[in-house]
């Protein structure tokens, strides 16, 4: 961690200055008459609301006048980095995003579209929401499931898997357990009663998210392909509808918000933080389906970030068309709503809906069903200028382009710069790393890490199983595996990023994770497909982080290229970072990956666990005399700074080709892939399922702390019955992979060299304990 | 036969047992929505699990009161077969079809997990195939399933034979730490007195599916069949 980026903390004094004032001012203008709102804004308010100097001159430029406070608020929003990508979306166009299978390519729809075959079509999306739970874990977690399951549906498609992707702090802290115990519950009683399972997902633990914790949640939906519906508004005089629950205060700017540091003074925007409503969410969803079957709708987009005025603009812009609005029309849940607020509330479980002029006695029927509101806020008009009106009066009025990405919204050159400590990181020798006299007490030590040890305790409160199409209930599996009932095939989804690695090495780290997301793919029986990403980052103006930022987009594009895994879209998210005391602490780089893969027959789907004892446990790729950057090394001999372990991106593309080879032969009973905490940790895994030991010999010609503790990558572990030994090594033999005998499946010893480690209770009990104590059980 | 599931705004196992029941089982199946008043001649209906109206209040608390359940309540109380599933069972007791109630687990905290059942007595439509020594693996998913009766409730639950299933370990024993939510005597499901009206915790449904490796819960929807087939 580096701590003295004066560029960061220039800002973060700025950030403070700007939050005392805006607090004032938010406080004189709730105060103010409404024509105050008329009069034209000042630099310094366009300040105060995040822009830039040279932003405001823009939007002046844009407009030919200068912008009154509504105007400039729209604009704060829809250029914050959280709407516009104005600072990534330079580097995250030079991502793969063409592939034979996709129909809607990253940027072009609210998610990207896959068409996994059997004429059904898979939308699939992950996002941030982590400065809302850095806040209030409980309702920032929940909203940022409730987000992202709008996005898949206002598709029109039927959200059926759910995955998500935490980083929590030092899990010692009160903090941490707070953060931990709150979004769980979000996440849980969210998903749970909107009733999608979550089948997959990821928990770690490190100091650097002490104050940023990172909530990642990814939604996979399905839908008939060509009944889609489009984010799109066109069609002069066509109505305008504004459907779902009311328009509260709450979320205003949380937009802007999301695109700060988070410092001392945020926890007075707790007002920037949305609350959900998962049963509204869920007619929401049924009443959206069914809207979209009447063929009524021309178009159709969720309210999330910078709400009304976010939905409005890119449907317009998109459908090259204008729009009026009258504001007094959106039903509200509080009094007093000004003009800036209605358009900017972020109050969930909303949608724009632009409607076949003519048909709105279908779509009224269809909410009136549900019991929801819908209401004519405006109408479709010619030209692209958005008409905002309050009571008849005009409040606003921009150009709808002028405010989007790819439009008018700002992009930037960021400078970057390589940080001192990533030449630090190649100093490391492993030979300056004395092995362990007890190896035992390592395995235990490692088991009994918070990141490695089992996630029992949080998944539990999680529905895993609504929709009876999860495989993996019964079967654990390397991936989260979801039934396509009715047809042959099932879909394969994973998400994946060890952020230590990435902060080791940016490019190197990144690429990492693709492999890892499809390497759990594979080893599950899966094809990977595409991809979307979470991209956590501090604050992109410090040159040192921007250099991770666009180390890691240069290893996901290679990687994403290797395994023809297309990116389709996804979300960034800077700003993670804590500026406590005048001293900045960004988060680890975690550009989370979330990778969808189909299962072209359901027979091949494949689990983690040793079935009976006697099986044959192969390794297939090559061990390494590697510790860095493991939970070994880390964690039992506190070196922080290392290179990433060995990778080599062709090597593991050929591990995964063979292991697909292996499983469609049917010559494995399991596959489980070498990932945190080395060898020993995955056939822990594979043991832990069906309370199986194992007895292996280590290879002699490395380290045996490296050979069971190092996490050198492009390795999976299979295990075989005697019959199908034969056609196995065939297989192997023909291919030029390595593969090693490692040993057999055991009642219940763990026996490595001969020596037994205990029996994998013993083990099981470690695992299985850690949460519930960090949790006070 | 025919099967009525009644769907709630909130429901959200609606879709999973129709799918048992229409494709596996090859039944028919209407829906009964919340707003309607009319049962249409269903021979056995379900109560799905979800979250009816939200649950903000009580799990079953407002559902009680919809239009379809003044009919479903009258036709239970005529004889009719009726069979609540997790919300569905919480709603049948706040409708007074059961006696008891689901309170929140005792770790107070939602819990999705297989839990191990034992069949109490196959005097009822719903379990007469069932063995009672065997463990059937079915899954819970609530966080208000600790359930709850006074004691001379409980006497004459147990008096009666009503209880159908208890919480127990992989070889069917009952035991304290085979109970995931602290159910008085580990109870996962009873019927009424008449044994018409059934309601279980655990989710059968979520266990009928040969294509997710657990067909346990089969058994249950088999009995139902079984007795209509023989009527």
């Amino acid at each position: 961690m580096w701590k003295n980026n004066a560029i960061t903390i220039n800002i973060y004094f700025r950030g403070v200055k700007a939050l005392c004032i805006f607090a004032e001012t938010f406080y004189d203008l709730i105060t103010m008459e409404n024509t105050t709102f008329n009069k034209p804004a000042t630099l310094e308010i366009a300040k105060e609301l995040g822009l830039l100097p040279e932003e405001f001159e823009k939007i002046k430029q844009l407009l030919g006048r200068t912008p009154n406070f509504t105007e400039i608020s729209v604009y704060s929003v829809m250029w914050s980095e959280h709407c516009s990508y104005k600072n990534s979306i330079k580097w995250l166009k030079t991502l793969p995003r063409k592939g034979p299978h996709l129909l809607a390519e990253a940027g072009e729809e609210n998610a990207g579209l896959v068409d996994v075959g059997d004429n059904i079509a898979c939308a699939f999306k992950i996002e941030s929401h982590n400065h809302p739970s850095a806040l209030e874990p409980y309702q920032g977690a929940a909203t940022g499931v409730g987000g992202i399951n709008r996005d898949i549906f206002t598709m029109g498609a039927r959200p059926i898997a759910q995955l998500n992707s935490l980083r929590f702090g030092n899990p010692e802290l009160e903090r941490t357990k707070w953060l931990l115990k709150g979004v769980v519950k979000g996440i849980g009683d969210y998903g749970n009663a909107f009733g999608v399972p979550v089948v997959a997902g990821e928990v770690y633990f490190d100091d650097c998210y002490n104050t940023n914790p990172l909530v990642n949640a990814m939604s996979v939906g399905v839908v008939k392909k060509g009944n889609t519906i489009s984010a799109i508004s066109y069609g002069v005089g066509n109505p305008v509808f504004i459907v779902g629950s009311s328009t509260g205060k709450d979320g205003i700017h949380g937009a802007t918000f999301a695109s700060e540091d988070i410092s001392e003074s945020s926890a007075e925007k707790i007002p920037a933080v949305q609350v959900g409503d998962p049963f509204q969410e869920k007619l929401l969803l049924e009443a959206t389906l069914e809207v979209i079957k009447t063929g009524a709708v021309v178009g159709m987009q969720d309210m999330g970030a910078a709400g009304i005025t976010c939905s409005t603009s890119e449907m317009s812009a998109k459908g090259k068309h204008g729009m009026i609005i009258h504001l007094d029309k959106v039903p509200m849940r509080q009094q007093n709503m000004q003009p800036f607020e209605i358009l900017l509330s972020e109050s969930q479980e909303r949608m724009l809906i632009v409607v076949h002029k003519g048909r709105e006695e279908e779509v009224f029927k269809v909410f009136d069903k549900w019991d929801l509101n819908c209401v004519q806020i405006g109408e479709v008009i010619e030209g692209d200028i958005l008409k905002y009106f309050m009571h008849g009066e005009l409040v606003a009025e921009v150009p709808a382009d002028s405010l989007v990405l790819g439009g008018g919204a700002p992009v930037y050159d960021r400078e970057y710069k390589e940080p001192a400590y990533y030449k630090q990181t190649k100093q490391f020798n492993i030979d300056s790393i004395q092995q362990p006299k007890d190896y035992k007490e390592v395995a235990e030590f490692i088991l009994g890490r918070h990141s490695i040890a089992s996630k029992k305790w949080i998944i539990e409160q999680y529905d895993t199983m609504v929709g009876t199409k999860n495989h993996a209930t019964n079967i654990p599996a390397a991936a989260g595996v979801v039934n396509l009932k009715g047809t042959d095939k099932a879909l394969a989804m994973s998400v994946d990023c060890n952020s230590r690695y990435v902060f080791a090495d940016p490019e190197i780290g990144c690429a990492i994770a693709v492999a890892e997301s499809a390497r759990n793919i594979v080893c599950s029986g899966g094809v990977p497909c595409a991809v979307t990403n979470c991209l956590n980052f501090g604050n992109p103006y410090s040159p040192e982080v921007y250099w991770q930022f666009v180390g890691a987009i240069n290893g996901m594009k290679k990687a994403c290229e290797k395994f023809e895994t297309p990116v389709t879209g996804g979300n960034v998210s800077f700003y993670n970072q804590a500026s406590m005391g005048g001293v900045v602490e960004p988060v680890y780089p975690t550009p989370t990956i979330g990778m969808l893969g189909v299962l072209p027959y359901k027979k091949f789907f494949t689990g983690i666990g040793f079935k009976k004892p006697g099986q044959h446990i192969y390794m297939i790729g090559q061990a390494h005399n590697d510790i860095n950057c493991s939970e070994y090394l880390y964690a039992y001999h506190k070196v922080k700074l290392s290179p990433p372990p060995v990778f080599n991106l062709d090597e593991e593309y050929k591990v995964q080709q063979l292991i697909t080879e292996l499983i469609q032969s049917g010559v494995v009973e399991s596959c489980n892939d070498v990932s945190d905490g080395g060898l020993f940790v995955t056939l822990f895994e594979s043991g832990h399922v069906n309370k199986l030991g194992f007895e292996i010999s280590c290879d002699d010609s490395i380290r045996k702390d490296a050979f069971l503790y190092g996490e050198s990558q492009s390795r999976v572990i299979v295990s075989l019955n005697s019959e199908q030994e034969e056609l196995f090594v065939e297989i192997m033999t023909k291919s030029d992979v390595d593969f090693t005998y490692l040993g057999e499946v055991t009642e219940k010893d763990i026996i490595i060299d001969g020596e037994n480690f205990g029996s994998i209770q013993h083990f099981g009990n470690i695992y299985e304990s850690v949460i519930p104590k960090m949790m006070g059980e | 036969m025919k099967f009525g599931v009644v769907v709630f705004p909130g429901s959200n196992c609606d879709h999973d047992i129709i799918y048992v029941l229409k494709k596996v089982l090859k039944q028919e199946v209407v829906v009964l929505w919340h707003k309607d008043t009319d049962i249409q001649d269903c021979d056995f209906i379900f109560l799905p699990g979800g979250f009816s109206y939200g649950d903000y209040l009580r799990s079953g608390a407002i559902a009680r009161f919809s239009p379809i359940m003044e009919k479903v309540i009258d036709y239970a109380n005529k004889g009719g077969y009726l069979m609540g599933i997790c919300n569905g069972f919480q709603i049948l007791c706040e409708a007074h079809l059961l006696p008891g109630a689901l309170l929140h687990n005792n770790n107070h905290r939602f819990i999705c997990k297989n839990s191990n059942i034992v069949v109490q007595t196959k005097n009822t439509l719903v379990t007469s195939l069932c063995e009672t020594d065997k463990a059937y693996k079915i899954p819970i998913a609530h966080g208000e399933g600790r359930y709850f009766a006074d004691e001379q409730t409980l006497k004459k639950l147990n008096d009666n034979d009503q209880i159908l299933f208890r919480y127990c370990n992989d070889i069917g024993e009952v035991t304290m730490d085979s109970n995931p939510n602290g159910s008085l005597e580990n109870i996962a499901g009873i019927c009424n007195e008449k044994r018409n009206v059934f309601g279980m915790m655990p989710h059968p449904e979520r266990a009928a599916d040969y294509e997710l490796f657990n067909t346990d819960g089969l058994v249950i929807f088999e009995s139902i069949l079984k007795q209509f087939v023989t009527v």
